[in-house]
């Protein structure tokens, strides 16, 4: 039975593994590209995968160039400071300082009126000491000496070629263990600081006191950015040592080497979504194909119980469900199950506590978000309804409005519009909202994932457990792992309705066909056929019917006579069309064309013999010609002109702009009845020796009406015509007139015998023209 | 388009204006996110942080988050009330407007058109209005935003930003030109491929007739190729999209990451941590500028469909009806009169007059049949009654009165018509009949089953299911044709019209059914009015009056046999139709 379609997308398929098999056993052939394209959506995921590694990795080259280093800044400090050392000192000092001690010196500092007894007696004190050796000491208590005893001691001397003044080595001597306040001479500073290399970069003496004044001039309690300030300061030698130091081949190669990943997943992706693409169409095509040729295997009772509308449903609707489908979501189910799994296993190498804290983090909203979703589901269900409900009544009254107007019958159709059309709105807003909601959730699920991870993560960082980079990287492998719950989630309702599509799909390309005819051998030639047609004891019963329409039916025609089928509206006169075209099987009895029983025949052989022209005039877009010749080949222009002329087009034909290649469409141009001649035309250009005929009823006007009873006069001569008759004329020339009623023939005989009988026949001829 | 949205009342608009503010906020906090992020990020990068100061700006992000969860929720809500209450009132519109059309416009427009104007192309600018209007004003609020939150931060990145800025929507241009009128194609080939197989279902008899299985075949594999091809030709430019976008993203980052290695190095000590934070908080802002600028390029995908949707929507809306009501609907002292009174009729556009200087008149109880040749005018004719049409010239008069002065809903309820092609209401047979409003209440059941056996619908209906209470499909798609032709006319004859419109109503009956119907609706009916246009003889030849039209003009006018002698064109139709002596015994 035909399906509702309003709510196809949604529809839920009877069987969802097999339909599912089935789709996975018809993309057989196709197994190679789409094992390329799986593939490499998996290889791709893996990079993708793989590529937060390398960031983090990146990262961390990056933030390693945010930290002075710590271990060139120790080696400086203790090279620097171990100058001013006492034991350097006291190695260097004697020399340097060179006290000038001699008699006479002393002497001058004795008699020295402007020097105090006190002084003098110190003074003594100390070269008392200094006689007894004990010279480490007395340097130290030089400097309790008043300048004017000391500026007489140290004379300017020169040390390694440098003049070392008075004041320098009072200097020299104050100098205490707390360099804060140190303020040495640049002389000083060179025979001090001996020069050093650290890692290469030469610190020279003077930049080494720099580096030593400055540092002790920071506060204890100072933070990090006082002190990165300070060292800004500084000379360049020692920023070079101190400063943090990238390795900037390591980033370049890092940054390259993920350039390459990117590229290489990318090209991968593309490579994959065209193989699927192909894949896709190309199954879409031999889908359509195979149902187009199915429609000509199917037997015609199929078309009795199924609409047009849902066979070419399933051509395009379902078709693109499937190509769709099968384009965007079955590579994505690939590579985000593929991400999903590999994330979490690349989570857990990494770090498990921050994995354990990422999946539980994501989980909680997954949760909300599945609840949401199945919420949805309803009422998008239901809003597919409501619509489909409210575009049925607007289709009723649109089609229907004439009738609508008439009947004072607006506001009831208004009041029922507003009542589908409320619902529709009131549905609508749910699912609107509820469809809404998933993008923010995603969202926020993301940033909840963010910070768990960030504030675990620094924990761990703190402990010294993990770098910042590796933090970095999980962030992104929160990204990764909750994307593809998302798209799982929706690949596998898109999956849903794929198998509903591709069920309805196979449903109808299973469908049984019409009996096997290759045992069957005979064959009638059209030129030798005579003309003889039997119906011996037919009985035939449509499908589903309880009775049989056609019973014990038994007639004959001969060579040359005119068969008029007869009878009211819904008799079944078309099943007689039916029968002998073989349409249909019978279920007993026989029906012999010039003796040989049809059921020996092939039908392709038994459409040979018969022309038949229908009622309904079937033309197609294409032109006059085309519609005329149809499916034969070789039928010359002339014989189509011939046949016009015989029918009483070719004039009609001529007057069209474009002669008989006048395309066919649906404008007005041609009228019924002129289209009732096309077809009889397109009857005309076969000879054979049946005819089957459904004359016109009406909507045709009278001047084409005579012309297509001539036409119609013209292709049964010299056929055995079975005619569907509604010409009174037609029926009382017939040389038999089958009446049919309900479905069964009734009576038969021709139109004398018939109005003898005084039965139905008789009735139904005389009440045309009761008065 | 921007018209359209006069459909929306005050109270929607001062939702619009809620869901704008909650925008605004659901972006402000969005936007203060990467703060607490490169906040969280020095903190860790920086040693000796304290751990309550992460989870404190932790806690931050997340209120952030879910505040703009919240918003994003409320906006949600109200983007989806509007569109919802705009799509319902725009259709609701449309469906007046359509309900009032006149005939002649719903010609023009075509009845399927009418039908996808006001479902599918509402739907379409509902859709736009529900992701748009968040998108719309989300978008460029946070591209403007978040651009100037990073301009000053580095121009280098500003710089390569802008530049995968550039190509991204050069990208999507591109793919766009070339893929757009591809599309149309496309669509131009699914309805052939429709048209193929449709063609080949409706005359399947006629194919396998012909055996002409492989002709038809080969002719929807030869669209089905061509279809494939441009798909895949489609298909495979807009393969490029995906990745394009993810190098574009992931290339932003890597180049924001590299260039700040350089400018890291190459700082002080002192910016060095400032520059790495601004690095962390400038990928992720460049991430939504690129993101804004991916959702502004969709709106503008989905704008020209909208476009044209609104156009076709405007199209209907603004069809001005031509056929106003008139305001009579008292009593009349002629009852079930019809009068032409040098009536024309041409069509506004056209030249040559449809009918022209028709005159008659009938009075109660009589029939009146018009009968002529297709094109003669017939069914126009007619249809000036029920003002389908109104007539150019001349006037038209029922009961008297000018059919223009009569409220419709008064002169509706004087007539039943019955038209050619009958049609069926979803729902069950009493439905069917009892369908409309003729102004004296409610058809009981007797009326309904007394109009049927008049209408020869009885029989029929008793030998169903449910009987009058049998459900009748959509268009009538369970009953046949001759079975809704007598459904339609005990319609009419439930209706108690004063004047019966049978315009070719009896075609679709055979002869005995249409004898017998005329018959027993004559005596039920003795004192309305008929006016017949049919195409059989049969079917008019007892009328009081019968009217002969050729090409618009009245060529005869009198009694079947009147006109058998003095009318060329009615004998030529009777000829045509029966034999000379039944003519004559007739």
């Amino acid at each position: 039975m035909p399906r509702p379609h309003s709510n196809q997308s949604y529809e839920k398929a009877r069987d969802f593994k097999g339909a599912i098999k089935r789709l996975f056993h018809e993309l057989n052939i196709y197994k190679t590209l789409i094992v390329i394209a799986f593939t490499l959506a998996i290889l791709g995921s893996i990079l993708s995968i793989l590529a937060p590694n390398r960031l983090s990795n990146l990262t961390d080259e990056i933030s390693a160039g945010l930290v002075i280093n710590q271990e060139h800044m120790e080696i400086l400090t203790k090279k620097a400071t171990e100058n001013l050392s006492e034991d350097k000192l006291k190695e260097i000092l004697p020399e340097l300082l060179s006290p000038n001690l001699s008699e006479e010196n002393i002497m001058n500092i004795m008699r020295d009126n402007d020097i105090s007894q006190e002084d003098k007696n110190k003074f003594q004190n100390i070269l008392n000491k200094l006689t007894d050796g004990n010279s480490e000491e007395s340097f130290k208590d030089l400097s309790n000496l008043p300048n004017n005893i000391l500026e007489k001691i140290f004379t300017e001397t020169k040390y390694e070629g440098k003049t070392i003044t008075t004041k320098d080595k009072i200097n020299l001597i104050n100098l205490s263990e707390d360099t804060k306040d140190i303020n040495l001479s640049k002389n000083l500073q060179e025979v001090l600081f001996t020069e050093v290399t650290i890692d290469g970069i030469k610190v020279s003496s003077q930049d080494q006191y720099k580096y030593v004044k400055t540092l002790s001039s920071i506060d204890k309690n100072a933070d990090e950015t006082e002190l990165y300030k300070k060292l800004d300061t500084m000379p360049k030698s020692i920023r070079q040592v101190i400063e943090p130091v990238m390795n900037m081949d390591k980033i370049k190669s890092i940054t390259l080497l993920l350039v390459c990943m990117y590229l290489v997943s990318a090209i991968f992706t593309y490579i994959q979504s065209i193989c699927m693409t192909d894949v896709a169409n190309k199954f879409a095509n031999n889908l359509r194909s195979r149902i187009s040729v199915k429609i000509n295997k199917l037997p015609l009772k199929y078309f009795d119980k199924h609409q047009v509308g849902d066979i070419l449903s399933r051509i395009t609707n379902d078709v693109d469900m499937i190509a769709q489908s099968m384009n965007q979501s079955l590579a994505s189910l690939v590579s985000s199950i593929t991400l999903f799994l590999g994330s979490i296993i690349m989570m857990f190498v990494t770090n498990w506590i921050l994995a354990i804290t990422a999946i539980v983090s994501s989980l909680i909203g997954f949760v909300g978000m599945a609840a949401i979703l199945k919420k949805s589901q309803k009422y998008f269900i239901q809003r597919q309804t409501e619509l489909g409900n409210l575009n049925g009544h607007i289709e009723e009254i649109y089609s229907g409005l004439n009738v609508v107007k008439t009947y004072n019958g607006k506001e009831e159709a208004s009041q029922k519009f507003d009542e589908f059309n409320n619902k529709v709105c009131q549905s609508n807003k749910k699912s609107q909202f509820l469809s809404g909601l998933m993008q923010p959730i995603m969202a926020f699920i993301g940033n909840f994932g963010y910070v768990a991870v960030c504030i675990v993560g620094a924990m761990l960082t703190m402990n010294g457990q993990i770098s910042f980079g590796v933090i970095v990287a999980f962030i992104t492998y929160v990204r990764l792992f909750t994307n593809p719950l998302s798209q799982i989630a929706q690949a596998t309702t898109s999956l849903q309705s794929t198998a509903a599509a591709s069920e309805r799909v196979f449903d109808f390309i299973d469908e049984a066909e019409m009996s096997n005819q290759e045992s069957l051998t005979k064959h009638l030639d059209k030129k030798d056929v005579k003309g003889y047609i039997d119906f011996e004891d037919v009985v035939f019963k449509y499908d589903g019917n309880d009775h049989p329409t056609i019973k014990d039916f038994t007639a004959h025609a001969k060579p040359g006579q005119k068969v008029a089928i007869v009878g009211p509206t819904g008799a079944g006169k078309t099943t007689m069309v039916n029968l002998l075209m073989k349409f249909y099987d019978i279920n007993s009895g026989d029906i012999k064309i010039d003796g040989v029983s049809t059921k020996e025949l092939t039908r392709e052989n038994i459409h040979e013999l018969f022309t038949m022209v229908l009622q309904d005039t079937w033309l197609f877009e294409g032109t006059i010609k085309e519609n005329i010749v149809y499916n034969r080949t070789h039928v010359s222009d002339e014989r189509v002109r011939e046949v016009c002329k015989e029918v009483g087009l070719d004039h009609f034909i001529r007057t069209l702009s474009k002669g008989y290649d006048t395309v066919l469409s649906d404008n007005e141009s041609v009228s019924a009845g002129q289209r009732q001649l096309l077809t009889i035309a397109r009857g005309m250009i076969d000879e054979s020796p049946f005819l089957i005929l459904d004359e016109a009823t009406s909507n045709v006007d009278t001047r084409t009406e005579e012309l297509v009873q001539t036409a119609m006069d013209k292709l049964t001569e010299g056929k055995t015509s079975f005619i569907i008759a509604h010409r009174l004329s037609t029926i009382k020339n017939a040389d038999l007139i089958l009446v049919m009623k309900e479905g069964n023939i009734v009576e038969q005989g021709n139109h004398e015998q018939l109005m003898k009988q005084n039965g139905f026949y008789a009735n139904l001829y005389n009440s045309q023209f009761e008065q | 388009m921007l018209k359209l949205l006069r459909n929306l009342t005050k109270k929607e608009w001062l939702y619009a204006i809620f869901c704008i503010i909650l925008i605004i906020g659901q972006v402000w906090l969005e936007l203060k996110i990467p703060d607490y992020m490169s906040e969280i990020t020095v903190l860790v990068q920086t040693e000796g942080s304290k751990m309550s100061d992460i989870i404190l700006n932790g806690g931050y992000m997340i209120l952030c988050a879910l505040g703009s969860l919240i918003f994003a929720v409320g906006a949600g809500y109200f983007a989806a009330y509007i569109a919802s209450e705009f799509s319902k009132n725009t259709r609701k519109e449309i469906f007046d407007k359509v309900q009032n059309l006149d005939t002649e416009e719903i010609k023009a427009f075509q009845t399927s058109s009418l039908i996808t104007r006001t479902t599918n192309d509402v739907t379409q600018i509902e859709m736009l209005i529900a992701m748009g209007l968040q998108l719309l004003v989300k978008a460029p609020i946070t591209a403007i935003w978040a651009i100037t939150k990073i301009l000053n931060k580095g121009w280098q990145w500003s710089i390569i930003t802008g530049i995968a800025v550039l190509i991204l929507l050069g990208v999507i241009i591109i793919l766009m030109i070339i893929v757009i009128p591809r599309f149309k194609i496309v669509q131009k080939l699914i309805d052939k491929i429709n048209g193929i197989a449709r063609e080949n279902l409706t005359g399947i008899r006629v194919v396998r007739a012909f055996n002409a299985e492989k002709y038809q075949e080969k002719k929807f594999d030869k669209v089905n190729d061509k279809l494939t091809n441009l798909q895949l030709f489609n298909q495979k430019k807009f393969a490029i999209m995906m990745p394009v976008m993810y190098l574009i993203m992931y290339g932003l980052t890597l180049s924001i990451y590299f260039i700040g290695a350089g400018m890291i190095q190459n700082s002080i000590l002192a910016d060095k941590i400032t520059i790495f934070g601004n690095m962390i908080v400038f990928s992720s802002y460049a991430m939504q500028v690129i993101m804004s600028f991916l959702m502004l390029a969709m709106i503008f995908m989905m704008i020209p469909r909208a476009e044209v949707s609104a156009k076709r929507i405007n199209e209907v809306l603004d069809t001005k009806q031509k056929i106003i009501p008139g305001s009579f609907e008292g009593d009349t002292k002629e009852k079930g009169t019809v009068e032409f009174k040098n009536v024309s009729f041409k069509y506004p556009d056209a030249d040559e007059y449809v009918l022209e200087n028709i005159s008659f008149k009938v009075n109660q109880g009589e029939t009146i049949a018009f009968i002529g040749s297709t094109g003669s005018g017939k069914s126009t004719l007619i249809n000036l009654v029920p003002r389908f049409y109104d007539a150019t010239e001349g006037e038209v008069l029922i009961d008297g009165i000018n059919v223009k002065d009569y409220k419709f809903e008064a002169l509706n309820n004087k007539l039943g018509y019955i038209p050619q092609k009958a049609v069926m209401f979803a729902g069950s047979v009493n439905y069917n009949i009892s369908y409309g409003d003729n102004g004296k209440g409610e058809k009981s059941q007797t009326k309904i089953k007394e109009a049927a056996k008049v209408a020869q619908a009885d029989e029929f209906i008793e030998k169903m299911d449910d009987k009058y209470e049998t459900h009748i499909a959509q268009g009538g798609t369970n009953v046949s044709g001759g079975q809704k032709q007598r459904l339609a006319i005990a319609r009419a004859i439930a209706r108690d019209p004063e004047i019966y419109i049978f315009d070719d109503s009896f075609s679709a009956l055979d002869y005995k059914t249409d004898a017998v119907l005329r018959k027993e609706l004559k005596k039920y009916t003795k004192n309305a009015t008929s006016l017949i246009v049919a195409q059989r003889i049969g079917t008019i030849m007892n009328a009081d009056k019968i009217v002969v039209l050729d090409s618009g003009k009245c060529v005869g006018m009198g009694t079947h046999k009147e006109l058998l002698k003095n009318c060329e064109v009615y004998k030529q139709i009777a000829l045509s139709q029966l034999s000379k002596e039944e003519l004559e015994n007739a």
